[in-house]
């Protein structure tokens, strides 16, 4: 090792804080926590059950029931239900018989928040245990210690928290497309999903929702005593997300194309908002585990 | 308010932090030399763990000076934290990763680019831990954690190492072997800086000894500035077949203090006098069978400076001393 000489002391003039985020630092916080968690099997497993039941399970036996057992009462009743929908939504409504039209309905329409709460769930459970699990485990001393930025850490733990939920639902998405078109599209005409309302709330919608979330839930990593604290209170903080998530997510879907959008606009200027709040919340001191109220 | 000289890589002058009502560094001083090993000895509680993270800025100061590298690491943290190599009292690793993905993290946040792999497995290789690097560290001893955090210290090739009980946890013999590794680091030329709270650790090791307590720093010097300011001038034991025959020495001249409690221990005004006592015993038909000038250990420094021995009489440390005033002697 070259050791550093006392002239050098003085004469080596290190240059101040820029502010400037390092994306290759960025991204190496995300993928070694991504890392971590597909070696954790204990929490990837559960989560790949979770997004089955939501994308495959329920949809498949709900769309056989109507489709293929033809319990006329069900069909019946769902084709009751279908005339509350918006007018514009029940024009939309494709199928010759009313077995179809409830499929369709029930396809399009009344899974909507599925693709929410599915990503939601899992994001929150990797973003509470974050930053707190950094603090339990010891290694938030080495992050604190190292070279890379509170902004840098903050967004490659957003990141990889982001990343799991988001990922589930879009594969989740591509299973789901494929069980609708397999079991409702003989029903109205052949393959039809997704649709275009479909295709602006996972990629327009569903983003900011999971920004928003992440951002209030990573606050509360950073601040609270535990795993277990952080759990609880981001179920807390998060449920009436959720809520808000799940009616603006159905609202995207019956409204015209433009409500979609403003829905989601105006998801992503709060969610920008909240993410610039939030890292504010993550410290060195906080990783560290020693600042007050910790 | 003092300035860092040219030589000095770590510069803290009255530094205090305090977390909720816990003083946790309380007016500290501390100065690390270029190429120097400088060891913070204290109890548990003491603020050496504060003061590290001070140094590399990841804690900033309520009130005081710090220059690391000649500047303030709060402003210029980022750069600081890149020229310093830290290991933590807890390993600080991901159990869940292995060994290799561990190093790589690290090499990637110091931007180490297409030197990380060969950097990993130099350093890897210098702590002997080559072989395990594709096990998860969940399953590695402790002392291969302590291995692996040193190795993952040293990859950037750091110009300061702060070192925070590196050989907390682990067996004599790697904590022997560890002490070994940083002893042959820091002959090398790095500026070490090592937490302990023992003694013994320290001795044989350390440039520069700083006793802290309670967020403050006791005392400061070289191993034998401090014995000269703070150890009685000659010490030494002698022992006999009837130990109570030596009580007779406490009445002789030259002899400054007495003690016995199994061996006896003398304080001499001048070990030259060791010659005349034993003839005087002999005579007296006193069977020696001890006699050993004692020279102290950083524990007898230690606990002198916190008995408050080294304010016996004729052992008072120049006030002017090497800026080191009795008053610093809390």
């Amino acid at each position: 090792m070259a050791a550093i000489t006392a002239s050098e002391v003085s004469a080596t003039a290190l240059p101040a804080d820029s502010g400037h985020i390092d994306r290759a630092r960025l991204w190496t916080v995300a993928r070694t926590d991504l890392k971590q968690l597909i070696q954790a099997k204990d929490f990837w497993i559960p989560m790949l059950i979770l997004g089955s039941i939501f994308f495959l399970f329920v949809p498949t036996v709900l769309l056989l029931a109507i489709t293929r057992v033809g319990n006329v009462q069900v069909v019946e009743q769902l084709s009751t239900t279908l005339e509350v929908l918006p007018q514009k939504a029940q024009e939309a409504i494709q199928g010759d018989s009313d077995a179809g039209r409830a499929a369709y309905a029930m396809a399009v329409y009344l899974f909507a928040p599925v693709a929410i709460v599915v990503p939601l769930t899992i994001s929150t459970a990797v973003g509470a245990a974050t930053i707190v699990g950094e603090r339990e485990k010891g290694t938030g001393e080495f992050l604190a210690h190292s070279p890379a930025a509170v902004r840098e850490i903050y967004l490659g733990k957003l990141i990889a928290s982001l990343v799991p939920g988001y990922l589930t639902t879009l594969l989740g998405f591509g299973v789901y497309s494929l069980v609708v078109n397999l079991i409702v599209g003989p029903d109205v005409g052949g393959w039809f999903f997704p649709t275009q309302e479909w295709w602006v709330l996972m990629f327009w919608v569903v983003p900011p929702f999971l920004a928003l979330t992440l951002s209030l839930v990573l606050r509360l990593s950073a601040r609270v005593k535990s795993t277990a604290a952080a759990q609880q209170a981001s179920g807390l903080v998060t449920l009436p997300l959720i809520m808000v998530a799940y009616s603006q997510s159905t609202g995207a879907l019956f409204g015209a194309g433009s409500a979609s959008f403003v829905i989601g606009a105006v998801a992503w200027v709060i969610a920008i908002i909240g993410l610039s709040r939030g890292v504010r919340a993550v410290t060195r001191a906080r990783l560290l585990g020693v600042a007050d109220g910790i | 308010m003092a300035t860092a000289t040219r030589d000095e890589l770590v510069h803290m002058r009255g530094v205090c932090r305090r977390f909720g009502h816990v003083d946790a560094l309380a007016d500290l001083d501390l100065t690390v030399s270029v190429g120097s090993i400088t060891v913070l000895l204290g109890p548990n509680g003491a603020g050496k763990t504060t003061a590290i993270r001070m140094i590399t800025g990841a804690l900033d100061p309520d009130a005081g000076e710090i220059r690391v590298f000649g500047v303030d690491p709060a402003d210029h943290g980022q750069a600081v934290r890149e020229r310093c190599g830290v290991v933590s009292a807890k390993p600080s690793l991901y159990d869940r990763l292995s060994g290799w993905d561990n190093l790589a993290y690290a090499a990637e946040l110091y931007g180490l680019g297409r030197h990380a792999d060969d950097r990993i497995l130099d350093a890897a290789a210098q702590f002997g831990i080559q072989d395990s690097l594709d096990a998860q560290v969940g399953g590695y001893s402790t002392g291969m954690k302590t291995r692996l955090a040193l190795a993952r210290s040293v990859m950037h090739r750091p110009d300061l190492l702060l070192f925070d009980e590196p050989t907390s946890g682990l067996d004599p013999e790697s904590s022997h072997a560890v002490l070994e590794l940083i002893r042959d680091f820091a002959g090398g030329g790095s500026t070490v800086v090592m937490c302990t709270h023992l003694l013994l650790e320290a001795e044989g090791l350390a440039d520069r000894v700083v006793v802290m307590e309670e967020g403050t720093d006791l005392i400061a010097g070289t191993p034998d500035e401090l014995t000269e300011r703070y150890w009685p001038g000659a010490v030494v034991r002698m022992d006999a077949e009837r130990p109570e025959a030596l009580d007779r020495l406490a009445r002789r001249e030259g002899v400054l203090a007495y003690e016995r409690d199994g061996t006896a221990e003398l304080q001499l005004d001048d070990l030259a006098r060791i010659p005349d006592l034993v003839s005087e015993l002999t005579a007296d038909g006193v069977r020696l069978t001890r006699v050993e000038p004692r020279r102290p250990t950083l524990e007898d420094l230690y606990f002198a400076v916190r008995d408050g021995r080294a304010f016996a009489e004729g052992t008072r440390p120049a006030a002017d001393d090497a800026g080191l005033t009795i008053e610093e002697v809390r």
